[in-house]
């Protein structure tokens, strides 16, 4: 086990500097930072060199490049376009979209896996059937429809919840985002889930639980799903990265302050250390999420630790 | 016996897992391409066991089974009319979809004009229509260029091997670690291009390595099989082993998921659109009928305005994703 995840945390890192060279250069060989700084007016050439020199753009990109990443390991991501440092920012956004993405992933875990046991035991029944319309359904419906549709029903509607959240973004309010969020991958999970308890449900392994007498449920949950979550812990590592670009989405339906309003307001007035210290943090994040997702692969199914 | 061993590989289509298509897609998952369609299907699998007067090439043999599939009928039936109706517009939709009229700002439904009017004052009907274009022009042009790069870039890494495919394998991982809208956003946020050309580019750029990963492994199990290992033994040479042998062979996995891709490309340039840094308008698409629509809840007083567009979107997304079921069904022998 030690020698697998010394090899998959060396995996890591050339992948880690890849994504992050290339999102810096999408920025930086793209963008004009410089330009983005005066707004719509156009810049003064004697003052733009000097911003240039001041902010290290008149280096070679590598250099540049070289530069940031030294700077990120210390903690430092640069400065925002209203003067103050990027990780304050962050530490303003990110709690928020934190909250909405563990509400999105817990829904998505309970709802989509209890779907697919119960559609999986009952293959070809009619609640089997209305899982698998329902959950195609969900999948060919983009969030932001579902999002508004969602919004204007239970926010404005029937006024069961604030259709707007506060910049607070307590559990509470993120609820219905984080069931918007969830949707799509709880949808996928409650699938793949179904097929992979109904592969298993003929399994000798089962067929001697149940042979040896053991409770129903027991069977289900110590035999069946044991060995059927494998597919769906895959699913999450790549499923995090879906979230964050739904989180951006359902962040832009309810007005939600988080990562997504940061990253934005970045874009659109071209804050090149904004953008790439968010950009960098979520590709982290979800770098993090798949190493751990395969550590935890390994721990499920033992032939992955011996390969 | 040159069309059986076509067939008779148990392990032919590769990676055709959920979890080796999932990741590129970004916000909108392709997802894993696990029985998408309802059913398990098992009555039209039946058919592939009767016992069959020839022999069948693998192309023959899932068309033999895709004729008898409803699913697949359906689809592509609706996607041959979405295709004809984006090419001539003018043939279900007689008005001009930029001519609008302010004073009809979001009224409903009227004779003449079934699907409303948007807050411009546009005929929706029409723009619904004219919608199609931009949308599925960018996801068919994103999905042959993806298509096109990754697989050639992919399939010749697979054939070949060595540094250039260790290589190629580093720079999909590192694609793989940035989730398509992420990149997007950044990308087309800093070029401030407008129009479909920067959009098609960014799902291209980032959409290939998906591509060249399923390509590469089809490839890889294809090179194994006896029959290519004959042909060099017999002095095939390289084009002639790459063309005849493994082209037909290794191209099934990437048609499946480049169709499936098509539905969540279309859905990603409505996800751009929507978040203000795909398309613009004046161009009539559906995302962006949809962002206007949401934009302060405009759907509020006249939820048709988000209604057809949105409908017009899903249908489209579903049609391609259960095309691309249907297809993979059919091509995957170890279903039968």
């Amino acid at each position: 086990m030690g020698r697998y995840v010394i090899r998959r945390l060396l995996q890591t890192v050339p992948v880690f500097i890849g994504t992050t060279f290339l999102i810096f250069v999408m920025v930086y060989a793209l963008g004009d930072p410089v330009a983005g700084l005066f707004g719509d007016r156009a810049p003064d050439p004697g003052t733009a060199a000097r911003l240039r020199e001041e902010f290290g753009l008149d280096k070679p990109l590598w250099q540049q490049y070289l530069l940031y990443l030294g700077k990120i390991f210390t903690g430092d991501f640069g400065t925002a376009f209203n003067g103050r440092p990027v990780t304050e920012l962050m530490a303003t956004a990110f709690p928020a979209t934190v909250r909405l993405m563990l509400i999105a992933l817990v829904i998505e875990m309970v709802i989509g896996v209890l779907l697919g046991v119960v559609s999986g035991l009952r293959r070809g029944r009619g609640i089997d059937t209305s899982v698998l319309l329902l959950t195609l359904l969900v999948i060919s419906v983009p969030t932001f429809v579902t999002g508004a549709t969602l919004q204007f029903l239970l926010g404005v509607k029937w006024p069961l919840v604030n259709p707007a959240v506060s910049t607070r973004a307590t559990f509470g309010e993120l609820l219905l985002p984080g069931l918007v969020l969830a949707l799509v991958s709880l949808a996928y999970i409650a699938r793949l889930t179904r097929t992979s308890v109904a592969e298993n449900a003929r399994a000798d392994y089962v067929r001697t639980a149940v042979a040896k007498g053991l409770p129903r449920h027991r069977v289900v949950t110590h035999h069946l799903l044991r060995n059927s979550l494998i597919p769906v812990i895959t699913f999450l590592g790549t499923d995090i990265g879906s979230l964050m670009a739904g989180a951006l989405v359902t962040e832009r339906i309810f007005n939600i302050q988080g990562v997504g309003y940061h990253l934005y307001q970045g874009v659109l007035r071209q804050n090149s250390p904004t953008v790439v210290g968010f950009v960098t943090i979520l590709v982290l994040v979800f770098l993090a999420a798949n190493l751990l997702v395969d550590l935890l692969y390994a721990v499920l199914d033992p032939r992955i630790r011996y390969a | 016996m040159p069309e059986s061993h076509v067939r008779s590989h148990p392990e032919e289509p590769p990676a055709f897992d959920g979890a080796s298509a999932a990741p590129a897609a970004g916000g909108l998952g392709v997802g894993p391409v696990e029985d998408l369609v309802v059913g398990d299907g098992s009555g039209r699998r039946a058919t592939g066991r009767r016992r069959r007067p020839k022999a069948r090439g693998l192309w023959a043999d899932a068309w033999h089974d895709l004729r008898r599939n409803p699913i697949f009928g359906l689809s592509a039936l609706l996607i041959i009319f979405l295709l004809l109706v984006s090419v001539w517009p003018g043939l279900i939709a007689s008005r001009d979809p930029l001519a609008c009229d302010l004073s009809r700002s979001l009224d409903g439904p009227a004779p003449g004009h079934w699907f409303g009017f948007d807050a411009q004052g546009c005929d929706v009907y029409t723009r619904t229509v004219y919608g199609a274009r931009a949308s599925i022009a960018v996801a068919v042009c994103a999905t042959l260029g993806t298509a096109l790069i990754g697989g050639v870039l992919g399939g010749l890494a697979g054939f070949f091997g060595g540094w250039a495919d260790g290589v190629l394998s580093r720079i999909t991982d590192v694609f793989f670690g940035i989730p398509m809208v992420l990149g997007g956003l950044v990308f087309l946020a800093m070029t401030e291009a407008e129009g479909i050309w920067p959009v098609v580019w960014v799902i291209v750029l980032l959409g290939w390595p998906q591509a060249a990963r399923i390509a590469r492994g089809s490839v890889i199990t294809v090179r194994q099989n006896d029959y290519v290992q004959a042909a060099r033994a017999l002095g095939a040479g390289t084009t002639r082993m790459l063309v005849k042998h493994v082209l037909p062979n290794a191209v099934a996995p990437v048609i499946v998921v480049m169709t499936i891709a098509l539905g969540t490309y279309v859905a990603l340039e409505a996800t751009l659109s929507f978040l203000g840094i795909g398309l613009q308008p004046p161009t009539v698409s559906w995302g962006v009928a949809i962002s206007d629509a949401s934009d302060g809840m405009q759907f509020r007083n006249a939820p048709h305005i988000l209604l057809y567009p949105a409908a017009a979107l899903s249908v489209t997304v579903l049609a391609f994703i259960m095309l691309g079921d249907a297809v993979r069904d059919a091509l995957d022998p170890k279903l039968r």
